[in-house]
């Protein structure tokens, strides 16, 4: 069956969400792929939203463009404040954050918030909103365009914590719980070495060249030894995807 | 001390207060329950230039824009102007002049709409600040200064570049030796908030999303609240458990219907993203985003006599569509 890099992408972030498991979804994919896993194989997976939602039920057709507005609150079992939301991170209670970032680094850290120097900013991005407390507090999913651009060796700004330097680094900050799972990107899937805390090229898209991966890393990208090919999304999750985005407002065709 | 350029550093000069100030600031005030009904101009006054003022609501959820139309119009300039996230409001705010700094952990419109032009002009080029916290660091922020404490510890913000720029102090727990970032207070001279409802005393109703406002209102030296409806007083004791804020935090009430339109209120409109996407569109075509930033406020906040001719501009067909869509 035909699907499109956004296709697949949204694909493996809705397998990677397991039945009875939180998840603090944000707009866009995340929403897309949390609502795609709940009809899947997670039909108690519980959504947060960060505007101050708990398991809401968002209709197909009446998906909020934001994690911040009355449709991603209708229907929820409670709708805490804001900041009690986020606690829920903090607190423990919450398996897995989704985050993007203009840039990513080697160690999983995002920036959302200054691309050049910070004083004269090339860039000046619209910041945190909730990653930074994401990040901080759950271990995480990121999905992103895999490009040279954005998979840098160091990024410029550090909006939300990955492994940090590497190592022990990430604890030693004081971030006890979390942090980076995978990466899902349009040609793979990467995974973190345990020790060292660096991106690992862990499973490649069918039909991709894990030196295309390779090539389009900032920095020599590593690739596992038991390197696997991605499964093809399946007609079932291809459908359920589609008729959640017919228009494709929120998987954008790249 | 390095500057970071982004923020006034002043973090050991005065940037924070001890929180005896803001503890005999509320305590002084007349606390009884008197009439606080005023107009949106009246309202307008309790904010002064260069103050610090908390708007409520998150993201384009419950924008006071009556409020920051009047506010707006009447050229108050050099606000400190702090948010848990903001939104389209953020671009007339700056190119209006009435905010210098932003304090908040997002600056532009939504997600789906990308950067803001404005933004990035004026950031980028240094005409405003924005001091970057996270979501949860302004509500905690906002918390503490509820709580009357002047700092609270969390284990976000640690170890990123925020931490950084804010100069983000941080302490190891006494208790269990472990590192700790401590999120300052933020007591705001004025918070405005729109609600749903709220008796002539401040007595205060929210619907749905609460976002901050809460802690904001009671962390603000004063606060002004527009709500879609005053009711009486039976009204409010008949359902206190939805009382999000009591009428001692609160300085100003007024009546406005529709007083977030065209962004969102929790029961009674939908935001108008088609208004929004025409105002993005806008950009393309203009000479520069200041241009239809500046065309934006005069057609909508100076060019209009009073909020009912700015509701006019939308159309009755529109209010009832995306109020009827609140309502199903």
């Amino acid at each position: 069956m035909d699907y499109d890099p956004t296709e697949i992408m949204a694909v493996c972030a809705a397998r990677a969400l397991k039945d009875g498991q939180v998840v603090f979804a944000g707009a866009g994919v995340p929403i897309i792929a949390s609502l795609a896993a709940q009809k899947l194989h997670a039909p108690s997976l519980t959504i947060l939203f960060e505007v101050g939602a708990v398991a809401p039920i968002v209709e197909i057709g009446r998906i909020p463009s934001s994690a911040n507005e009355s449709r991603s609150a209708y229907g929820s079992v409670m709708l805490p404040s804001t900041t009690e939301t986020l606690l829920f991170c903090q607190r423990g209670f919450v398996d897995v954050g989704f985050l993007g970032g203009a840039q990513i680094d080697k160690y999983g850290n995002l920036n959302s918030s200054i691309i050049g120097s910070w004083d004269r900013p090339k860039v000046r991005m619209p910041g945190s909103g909730g990653a930074n407390d994401i990040a901080s507090c759950t271990n995480f999913l990121v999905v992103t365009w895999h490009e040279k651009k954005r998979f840098v060796e160091k990024v410029d700004f550090i909006t939300s914590p990955g492994y940090l330097q590497g190592g022990d680094s990430r604890r030693a900050a004081g971030l006890v719980g979390g942090g980076p799972l995978q990466v899902i990107t349009h040609l793979g899937i990467l995974g973190f070495d345990p020790e060292r805390k660096e991106m690992v090229l862990k499973a490649i898209h069918p039909g991709v060249d894990p030196q295309e991966a390779r090539a389009n890393t900032g920095w020599d990208l590593k690739v596992a030894d038991d390197l696997v090919v991605t499964e093809p999304p399946t007609e079932e999750e291809l459908d359920i995807f589609r008729r959640l985005d017919p228009e494709r407002r929120f998987l954008k065709v790249k | 001390m390095k500057n970071w350029g982004m923020i006034d550093m002043e973090t050991k000069s005065g940037r924070y207060t001890p929180s005896a100030v803001p503890w005999a600031e509320v305590n002084v005030k007349n606390k009884g329950m008197r009439d606080k009904r005023v107009s949106l101009k009246e309202a307008t006054q309790l904010i002064e230039e260069g103050c610090h003022l908390a708007v409520g609501g998150i993201q384009y959820n419950r924008v006071p824009i009556a409020i920051l139309r009047e506010l707006i119009r009447a050229g108050k300039k050099g606000l400190t102007v702090s948010r848990a996230l903001m939104s389209f409001e953020a671009d007339f705010l700056l190119v209006s002049g009435v905010m210098k700094t932003a304090v908040t952990s997002w600056l532009s419109g939504a997600v789906t709409y990308g950067l803001s032009p404005i933004v990035r002009v004026y950031m980028e080029s240094k005409r405003a600040k924005f001091e970057e916290w996270s979501n949860l660091a302004i509500g905690l922020r906002y918390m503490a200064g509820a709580m009357g404490i002047p700092c609270i510890p969390a284990k976000v913000i640690l170890g990123s570049d925020i931490a950084k720029l804010v100069e983000l102090k941080t302490l190891v727990c006494p208790y269990t030796g472990e590192q700790l970032a401590l999120i300052p207070a933020l007591n705001p001279d004025v918070a405005v908030i729109h609600a749903q409802r709220a008796d002539q005393y401040g007595n205060v109703q929210i619907d749905g999303i609460t976002a901050m406002d809460m802690d904001m209102a009671k962390a603000a030296k004063k606060v002004i609240v527009t709500a879609e409806r005053i009711v009486p007083t039976e009204e409010i004791r008949r359902t206190p458990e939805l009382t999000r804020i009591p009428f001692f935090c609160v300085d100003a009430v007024s009546e406005v219907p529709f007083g977030a339109f065209p962004y969102d209120c929790y029961g009674c409109y939908e935001p108008v993203h088609e208004h929004f996407r025409e105002y993005y569109r806008g950009f393309e075509t203009s000479k520069s985003p200041e241009e239809n930033t500046r065309n934006y406020i005069e057609k909508y906040f100076i060019q209009t006599q009073n909020f009912e001719d700015y509701l006019e501009l939308f159309g009755v067909s529109t209010i009832i569509k995306y109020s009827s869509l609140a309502k199903d």
